[in-house]
């Protein structure tokens, strides 16, 4: 079928009046200013993440497991002296995981390529672009800043723990132990050093370059490209590209993530999509409810004043 | 002092002792005390105090496992997911009676707030145990609003229910302390209270379920459905009603003398009304479930030892106690309505417990292990639920409760 051409309607012959002109072309200027530039209006609103926010790209191949970054983690933090030494090889007997006393730490995988090499994973919080644990948090003690550090604060924390149940990654860890001033701990991704200019502590210190500070979207060209110069080394895949709506840390590994305690089974988007249906159904019920249930009350009502009168003239 | 004051004082102290004594001299309710019952309270409230002690003492660390992988444990699975739904009680028996005219159920209605109301003050104090800092619970109300947050959600409405609770409540209090002008603004208010009562139900009933949504990757996809705040909702629906049979029946039983012949004249044949109600609910509950299963098309993993788990609880605990249920109902024998509703609990608590520890992180290694709690724990949870008992018995002792104050029948 030929599509219609303007040209093709019948020639329209309207005369326009000086002064309908004029009302009409202030009305389109006002009606404009008014609702504003819609241009860019969309019924899916999406928070892409801050623009210019930092990440790290850890490398597993790279890492050696020498544990230096804990090490500069535990002095840059001032957090307390570990129970084992950080050149303690035993640690890697079990399995750990960031606790009360430690942002981060590294654990000991074998790798099904060579049994002679294994993989080291370091640990730390993520930094998501959009953070569970903050849409978790009753308070409002999280905040995600636009350097792209997730950060905490004790002062508002009541301690409820929804963000550790709420974090994707089992980051958070809770000081149990105090009685009086239990607080969650977690990396804070060196925030006072990156917003001068610095890097995080563990980036600084590893000896073999396997961390990498940057913007996080230089730091996604720079693991694509190593991906793709070296296909036999790397897995095709970029964990925190992603995950959970994306995360300011990322890592590439040459050995599948699974096998790596990664948690696989997360979904692409932002955590709090999950629960974004249920909150839009909050002002419905606090609306809708009272009108349906005071109808049904009043109902009811007058039928018992109906069936009343219908008693008072048989009597 | 004059002597007119004394007397008045000496009057308003008589009159106070007897509210409290339920008219009888202190040595003769002291020696009524003395039951085998309060005995076995006492040993638990003298093991657990204690406990409940050290742990604001030494800190949490003392009395739970302290994990950072399950950050939740018996506390909060038990105090507050499993006793929640257990008092939807007031809000289902005040909408029944005042908004959709269930007339004939006013015996219970009563009960049924004092029940609602009782197990959100406990949740609460579940919670206030199981929180790290207690003391700033307020927080979430003028310190800072996380208002994407289903947990900033929960904390507002369930201290605004508890309000609004006590308030519907408090018709019975103003009755035994035989107030008048009070009374009347109180009996004023019980609609809106109601409706309000409806929304805040609704809605907090249906987010503690909502909670879970934040955790995709960790509770197991059989029991994280999009549908769940609609199943916790429409299961604490037939959860209230059959605590309503079953903590009836227990007054009748053990609280007898606070009754009235009304009361007690009524029970049975409104037992099994609740009982058809709760048929009902359990049954919509179970559809949902399956459709929660089908939504996320997840049928393959029913055979997998989660999955079976899963079969356990819905066919053992919710088919079945709906099956004794519609028996109960169907030959109109409250015992075996009675019956059901009680499986029917253990049905609920059961699903919460899955779904709070269970289920939670079942995909970490030694799982089944780490959700095993310290005995301290246990033994807090005894103790709270045991002061719950006891203060409930001494409100149904005291207060037109489940007997019909003379001289107050109430606006509606």
């Amino acid at each position: 079928m030929k599509r219609l051409k303007k040209s093709d309607k019948p020639e329209e012959k309207t005369v326009i009046s000086r002064r309908k002109f004029l009302v009409g072309t202030a009305i389109s200027i006002g009606g404009t200013a008014l609702l504003g530039n819609y241009k860019d209006a969309s019924a899916y609103k999406e928070f892409p993440g801050w623009p210019d926010r930092f990440g790290c790209l850890t490398d597993l191949t790279q890492c050696v497991g020498c544990r230096s970054c804990e090490k500069a983690c535990n002095e840059a933090n001032k957090l307390p002296a570990p129970e084992r030494p950080f050149d303690d090889a035993s640690v890697f007997m079990e399995k750990r995981r960031p606790t009360a006393k430690a942002y981060t730490v590294v654990n000991k995988y074998e790798n099904p390529k060579d049994p002679n090499k294994p993989v080291y994973r370091k640990i730390q919080c993520n930094h998501c672009n959009e953070p569970a644990c903050a849409s978790a948090c009753p308070i409002h003690a999280y905040t995600k800043t636009p350097e792209g550090a997730v950060l905490y604060d004790p002062e508002k924390c009541f301690g409820c723990r929804y963000c550790m149940i709420a974090c994707p990654f089992y980051v958070p860890a809770y000081d149990y132990e105090s009685p009086f001033e239990p607080r969650i701990v977690k990396c804070i991704l060196c925030y006072d050093r990156i917003k001068t200019g610095g890097i995080p502590a563990c980036a600084e210190a590893c000896p073999v370059g396997a961390i990498t500070f940057g913007k996080r979207e230089e730091l996604l060209k720079v693991a694509k490209k190593k991906i793709m110069n070296n296909p036999d080394r790397y897995i095709n895949h970029i964990y925190g590209e992603h995950e959970v709506g994306g995360t300011s840390w990322l890592y590439i590994s040459g050995v599948p993530f699974e096998q790596l305690d990664f948690p696989t089974n997360l979904p692409k988007k932002p955590l709090i999509e999950e629960t974004k249906g249920f909150l839009g159904a909050v002002p419905v019920v606090f609306t809708v409810w009272p009108a349906l249930f005071g109808m049904i009350y009043a109902a009811l009502r007058h039928r018992e004043e109906l069936y009343n009168k219908k008693k008072g003239k048989e009597e | 002092m004059s002597d007119g004051t004394f007397a008045k004082n000496e009057n308003f102290r008589s009159w106070f002792m007897d509210k409290l004594l339920m008219g009888m001299s202190w040595s003769e309710y002291s020696r009524r005390l003395i039951t085998p019952f309060n005995i076995v309270a006492a040993i638990i409230l003298a093991i657990g105090i204690p406990v409940i002690a050290t742990r604001f003492v030494y800190g949490l660390a003392s009395v739970t496992h302290a994990s950072n992988e399950y950050p939740w444990g018996l506390l909060l699975g038990w105090g507050l997911f499993g006793g929640v739904p257990l008092s939807a009680t007031g809000f289902v028996m005040g909408t029944a009676y005042y908004i959709f005219g269930f007339k004939g159920y006013k015996p219970l209605v009563r009960l049924g707030v004092l029940t609602g109301f009782m197990g959100y003050l406990f949740a609460v104090i579940y919670l206030l145990t199981d929180l790290g800092r207690p003391w700033r619970i307020y927080y979430p109300m003028i310190i800072g609003f996380g208002t994407a947050s289903v947990l900033f959600l929960v904390a507002w409405h369930v201290a605004t229910y508890l309000t609004v609770q006590f308030l519907e409540f408090s018709e019975a209090i103003l009755e035994w302390l035989k107030s008048r002008r009070v009374y009347r603004w109180a009996t004023m208010i019980v609609i809106a209270m109601t409706i309000a009562g409806i929304i805040l139900s609704t809605l907090h009933q249906s987010a503690l379920g909502a909670l879970f949504l934040l955790a995709p990757g960790k509770l197991h996809p059989l029991w994280y459905s999009s549908y769940i705040p609609h199943l916790f909702l429409s299961s604490s629906i037939y959860a209230a009603l059959c605590m309503v049979i079953v903590v009836s029946y227990l007054v009748a039983r053990f609280v007898r003398h606070a009754t009235d012949r009304n009361f007690l004249e009524n029970l049975d044949p409104l037992t099994v009304g609740l009982g058809k109600g709760a048929c009902v609910g359990i049954f919509v509950y179970l559809a949902l479930k399956l459709i929660g299963v089908a939504h996320d098309d997840n049928w393959h993993l029913l055979n997998t030892p989660y999955g079976k788990w899963f079969l356990v609880e819905i066919i053992g605990f919710v088919l079945m106690p709906a099956l004794v249920l519609t028996y109960g109902v169907k030959i109109k024998s409250a015992g075996i309505v009675r019956l059901g509703a009680f499986y029917a609990l253990i049905g609920i608590i059961l699903n919460r417990m899955n779904v709070s520890i269970i289920a939670f992180n079942w995909n970490l290694p030694g799982h089944l292990h780490h959700i095993i709690p310290p005995w301290q724990e246990v033994v807090i949870v005894l103790t709270i639920a045991t002061i719950h008992i006891l203060i409930f018995r001494w409100i149904v002792s005291r207060m037109p409760v489940v007997r019909e104050e003379p001289g107050y029948s109430g606006g509606h």
